[in-house]
């Protein structure tokens, strides 16, 4: 179960996080003092240390900075391989890990990328990159 | 050189290493400690500082020393992966330094092989945002790596693979190694694909082993029967935990590591002789030789071409075989210190490099999050 993986390790700094994936939204945070945009989610700016931090819907688009083809995967994803897993740059600046769908020949880094919601498990939505067309 | 010779490394071991059934965590660091005492000339009684990492306890200093029978005044388990028996080293000197103990053990010990179930650790914490895209940990982070460096610098698999045929090469010498069966650049393009563009032959071995090291101050070492290998420099730093979170996945922290050791050895590049550079992937190699600064940013797969670090070439590393075919058993930071040492106290034997007097050592540990640098030379 891929949920059992994050479930022990939801708390009430990142279920609002989790909560918006369920509703389709991406949430991200904005630091009001240094505004800068913040992921993974956090009570304290790594940027400034400020504590005025407010959620935030990104606009779920992006580019790939970096990826690889995943051959040999483990646990629950074992049977799934190959997959791609990437690093996506949201246009407000944060990185976040996440699976890219999409032709395997489109897939390439600068290549630009859109949000989807994908319902991997009863309860547990997780954002996936779509490739745009070309 | 400027460095001050405050601290040495007096005695090195290895346990068993490979396959080990039948043996755990504390059996293998044991094995190690007292070879290396043996080695170094100093029994069980004169250790007053314990050193060890791994994820094989709550409190691996507390069970360690008390299956080992010694009770220390100083105590330090700081884990940052691979590179924490680097860190280790540095941290002795500066305890030696500050007068706190005199002679240090530094251990590790895995059954990664035959027992993995004892080297496991589990914290979703802040993984919570990685862990559920299935990406395996942690060649899947060091494939992502190498993926943006071929993007952003053009360099080739067939560079990644010059470093493990050359590796191979090495631990053909080495009868401690567990593969040493001749490989071809083709052999490691034809390996199956494991997370693209690394292939099996690019990923560092699983097996079982420990190892052991002693750091002792100048006043002991020198009254020991061995050469010491004097502490010159050391450096550490780490960047992030999470792949996603490395600020730049073709830079790693040993811009800063490297920097500081280099600075507080008072050498240059150009003078070492022998470098023992983490690798757990040929990736990491070819990063942490642009990182310490041997070549420029982008430059690593040039600068490896030609079998350059092979038994031969002008720049020899990884001379024991290094993790991708002598032994890697989780942590595999501790074996780079006990090869360095043996290189530059000459008991290399077919593998030994002439005259080698100063050696680097480079841990890298997690997905390539941390860095320690140490610079070691000969007495």
């Amino acid at each position: 179960m891929i949920k059992d993986l994050v479930q022990s390790a939801i708390d009430e700094e990142s279920k609002p996080y989790w909560d918006g994936l369920k509703n389709e939204k991406l949430f991200i945070q904005y630091c009001d003092d240094c505004q800068q945009y913040i992921f993974y989610p956090r009570t304290i700016c790594p940027h400034c240390f400020s504590e005025k931090i407010r959620w935030q819907e990104s606009c779920g688009n992006g580019k790939i900075y970096s990826y690889t083809v995943v051959h040999q995967a483990f646990g629950p994803f074992k049977s799934e391989a190959p997959f791609v897993v990437g690093i996506i740059e949201l246009d407000e600046g944060v990185r976040m890990m996440s699976r890219i769908l999409g032709d395997k020949d489109q897939i390439a880094i600068d290549q630009e990328v859109s949000v989807v919601f994908q319902e991997v498990e009863n309860d547990l939505v997780l954002p996936y990159f779509q490739v745009k067309e070309l | 050189m400027k460095s001050d010779r405050i601290a040495a490394i007096v005695g090195v071991a290895e346990s068993d290493l490979g396959k080990t059934p039948g043996k755990n965590v504390l059996q293998l660091q044991a094995q190690a400690a007292k070879l290396a005492l043996e080695d170094a000339g100093l029994t069980k009684n004169d250790i007053d500082a314990v050193f060890t990492a791994g994820n094989w306890a709550w409190a691996p200093n507390l069970m360690l020393a008390e299956y080992l029978g010694i009770q220390p005044k100083y105590t330090d388990s700081t884990n940052i992966g691979g590179s924490s028996f680097e860190a280790h080293v540095g941290h002795a000197v500066a305890g030696i330094k500050a007068g706190l103990f005199e002679v240090a053990l530094i251990t590790y010990g895995s059954t990664n092989k035959t027992n993995p179930s004892n080297s496991m650790f589990k914290s979703p914490l802040t993984a919570q945002y990685e862990l559920p895209y299935g990406l395996p940990t942690p060649v899947g982070a060091y494939a992502l790596a190498a993926m943006r460096h071929m993007h952003q610098f053009g360099t080739t698999s067939e560079q990644l693979a010059e470093i493990a045929v050359a590796t191979r090469k090495w631990a053909a010498l080495n009868e401690k190694a567990y593969m040493r069966e001749p490989i071809a650049i083709e052999d490691v393009l034809n390996s199956r694909k494991i997370a693209d563009p690394l292939h099996l032959l690019d990923c560092c071995l699983v097996t079982d082993g420990g190892g052991a090291v002693i750091v002792a101050s100048s006043n002991v070492a020198s009254k020991l029967n061995k050469k010491p290998v004097w502490i010159l420099g050391h450096g550490e730093s780490h960047s992030h935990n999470t792949i996603a979170n490395m600020p730049d996945l073709t830079v790693t922290s040993a811009v800063e590591s490297g920097k500081r050791a280099f600075e507080m050895a008072g050498i240059s590049h150009d003078e070492i002789d022998v470098a023992e550079i983490y690798d757990s992937f040929t990736i990491t190699v070819l990063l942490t030789l642009e990182a310490l600064g041997f070549c420029k940013p982008g430059e690593g797969g040039a600068f490896v071409s030609g079998q350059r670090t092979a038994p031969g070439g002008d720049f020899p590393m990884n001379t024991n075989g290094g993790g991708l075919s002598y032994c890697h058993p989780g942590m595999y930071g501790i074996f780079l210190l006990i090869e360095a040492v043996r290189q530059l106290r000459g008991e290399c034997s077919s593998r030994q490099v002439e005259n080698a007097k100063l050696a680097l050592v480079h841990g890298t540990g997690g997905v390539l999050s941390s860095t320690s640098t140490v610079i070691l030379g000969g007495d």
